[in-house]
């Protein structure tokens, strides 16, 4: 039941994706999201849907796990979707009922920016999807390596991400183990009203802080066991290494940026009002 | 109060990349009162068969009748059923939260709806019937020992009055003692009360001794299905799922080869004595 979640989750398959370089994916995650904002017109989002979706058919994620990611954001999406449509202004009236207006400004708005929102999310998921969390958090590292001159701890933070990322399901399964063994004890967690359904959490809450504390401490204990001691002259197990792939994957976003800025904000291209 | 379970499917994760047929046609008929003992390597799926004998988990297809009755069907009480059917988890200690071990105990009972001087007095029966201290009862069970810790809590799920006890691998993590411990007293457990008790292991040894019948899972199926002294006449075949007959029985077997006019079906060391003084009498 709760180990449905998916946001955020690996998809494992053997995708030309899934082998990229994790900084590869994180940069390139990043310039989709940018080349998502740098333009605003029919012709860009056309380009910006084409390189997603040979992307996401590159990866091997079905694309109902991608989908399923949005349920996460419906509500923000309607909320943006509503102001925009009838609070934005310009252009001719298209539709008008009582204190309902919606103006061609809004429509195009209103329509862009859902499309804007869905592709960020797409976007980011797919990342996720493609890479484990350990090799996200290396490749973060290894991106933000060079704040370690300015005296930013990135390893240790970097080693805190990756821990905390590999308790999540660890701490999830626990939470379903937990859950169910007060179950079986009769607990009721479904029925009442807030202070009763809060009350019912107690029995979950507190060995699932006790399991917490314990697995944390048995960790610490072992990684001090093998003389863990921070990042300082640390080697890596696997170093990450530029391929030619991961060439060739960067050489292929930063083409398209190029084209998605060029053609969306100097090709004077109009389809009605978008 | 037999339970029976008729083409039990159940997978985990459908239609996902970790999708996991654990369950596969599992037909199963407990009578009441039985000991039985579920046996197979880890991840054989005797836990996920567990889950479903008290409705934590709902099997994709097939029946589950407790009783007679299939649960299910539309309103079926299921609050009853887990009150009958007393599960014990792997570990059970974990689900402990209470300031004190009474009160932990008192938490099943008190789900029951049952007075506080009832909760009480059930409380005490159970922890004294798997001899939990009495000096321990109003300490934190977060200060108790690893044996301790489990006899609370299985003594939490014993005072519901189930009629059913099922136990999943209750001496995982316990030292030898420890472990003859609990398993002598689930068996006494089992005669005082007359309730059925399924127990769950991944060791012969440990279960060979105490139970009337042995299930043996394997990937999800039921790979043998009888008397101790049945299954263990297979031994070639048990040894290919990675478990193995208990000592005695490779002793009889070769000692069988050897040209001594044993028997070969017993399951005990005790018996396995008698029988090899029967043979030096004749
Ligand atoms: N929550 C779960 N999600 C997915 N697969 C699971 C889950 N729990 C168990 N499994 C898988 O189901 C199979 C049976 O597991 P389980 O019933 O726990 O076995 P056992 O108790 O015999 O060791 C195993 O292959 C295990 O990996
Ligand atoms: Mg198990």
């Amino acid at each position: 039941m709760i180990r449905d979640i998916t946001i955020g989750q690996y998809y494992p398959a053997k995708s030309s994706i899934h082998r990229l370089d994790p900084r590869v994916k994180i940069v390139c995650t990043l310039l989709f999201l940018i080349s998502l904002f740098v333009q605003n017109s029919i012709l860009g989002y056309a380009i910006a849907t084409v390189f997603l979706a040979v992307v996401i058919k590159v990866s091997k994620v079905p694309l109902k796990f991608i989908v399923r990611g949005l349920k996460a954001i419906v509500i923000l999406l309607m909320f943006t979707v509503v102001m925009n449509l009838f609070l934005t202004k310009g252009g001719e009236e298209i539709f008008g009922f009582w204190i309902f207006h919606i103006s061609e400004q809004g429509l195009r708005t209103s329509v862009f920016m859902a499309v804007r929102l869905i592709y960020l999310i797409m976007g980011s998921s797919l990342m996720t999807f493609t890479t484990t969390p350990n090799s996200l958090t290396d490749g973060i590292e290894s991106l933000l390596h060079p704040l370690n001159r300015f005296h930013v701890p990135v390893h240790e933070v970097a080693m805190m991400m990756s821990i905390a990322l590999r308790f999540i399901p660890i701490l999830l399964e626990e939470t379903d183990k937990i859950m169910k063994a007060q179950i079986a004890r009769g607990a009721d967690l479904e029925s009442g009203n807030i202070i009763q359904k809060t009350k019912a959490m107690v029995p979950i809450l507190v060995p699932l802080f006790v399991s917490a504390f314990r697995r944390a401490n048995d960790l610490a204990m072992a990684m001090e066991a093998r003389c863990y001691c921070g990042g300082e002259g640390r080697t890596k197990m696997k170093p990450l290494i530029y391929k030619n792939r991961d060439y060739m994957a960067y050489t292929v976003t930063v083409v398209y940026l190029v084209l998605i800025i060029g053609i969306g904000r100097f090709v004077p291209f109009k389809l009605w009002i978008f | 109060m037999s339970i029976k379970l008729e083409n039990l499917n159940y997978t985990y994760s459908p239609g996902n990349a970790y999708e996991k047929h654990a369950l596969k046609n599992v037909n199963l008929e407990i009578p009441h009162g039985q000991f039985v003992g579920i046996i197979g390597h880890t991840g054989s799926g005797k836990s996920t068969l567990i889950q479903h004998l008290n409705g934590l988990m709902k099997a994709t297809s097939g029946a589950l009748y407790y009783d007679g009755k299939n649960i299910y069907d539309e309103g079926y009480d299921m609050k009853a059923l887990r009150s009958q059917v007393g599960l014990v988890f792997q570990y059970p200690e974990h689900q402990l939260f209470e300031v004190d071990v009474l009160t932990d105990v008192c938490f099943g009972p008190k789900n029951q709806g049952l007075s506080e001087e009832e909760c009480l007095k059930r409380a005490k029966e159970a922890l004294e019937l798997v001899e939990f201290p009495e000096k321990y009862y109003h300490q934190s069970p977060f200060e108790l020992s690893g044996g301790q810790k489990r006899r609370a809590a299985i003594a939490g799920v014993l005072a519901m009055k189930p009629k059913v006890l099922v136990l999943d691998e209750p001496t995982a993590g316990l030292d030898p003692k420890g472990r003859d411990d609990i398993l002598d007293q689930i068996e006494r457990l089992h005669k005082e009360t007359g309730m059925t008790v399924i127990l769950v292991s991944h060791s012969m040894e440990d279960i060979a001794r105490y139970v009337e019948r042995i299930i043996v899972m394997n990937h999800g199926e039921k790979l043998f299905d009888g008397m101790p002294k049945e299954v263990f006449a297979h031994y070639k075949e048990l040894e290919q799922v990675g478990l193995a007959a208990p000592q005695v029985t490779y002793m009889m077997h070769d000692l069988k080869a050897q040209g001594m006019d044993v028997r070969t079906d017993v399951t005990t060391i005790e018996e396995a004595a008698d029988e090899i003084m029967r043979c030096f009498h004749d």
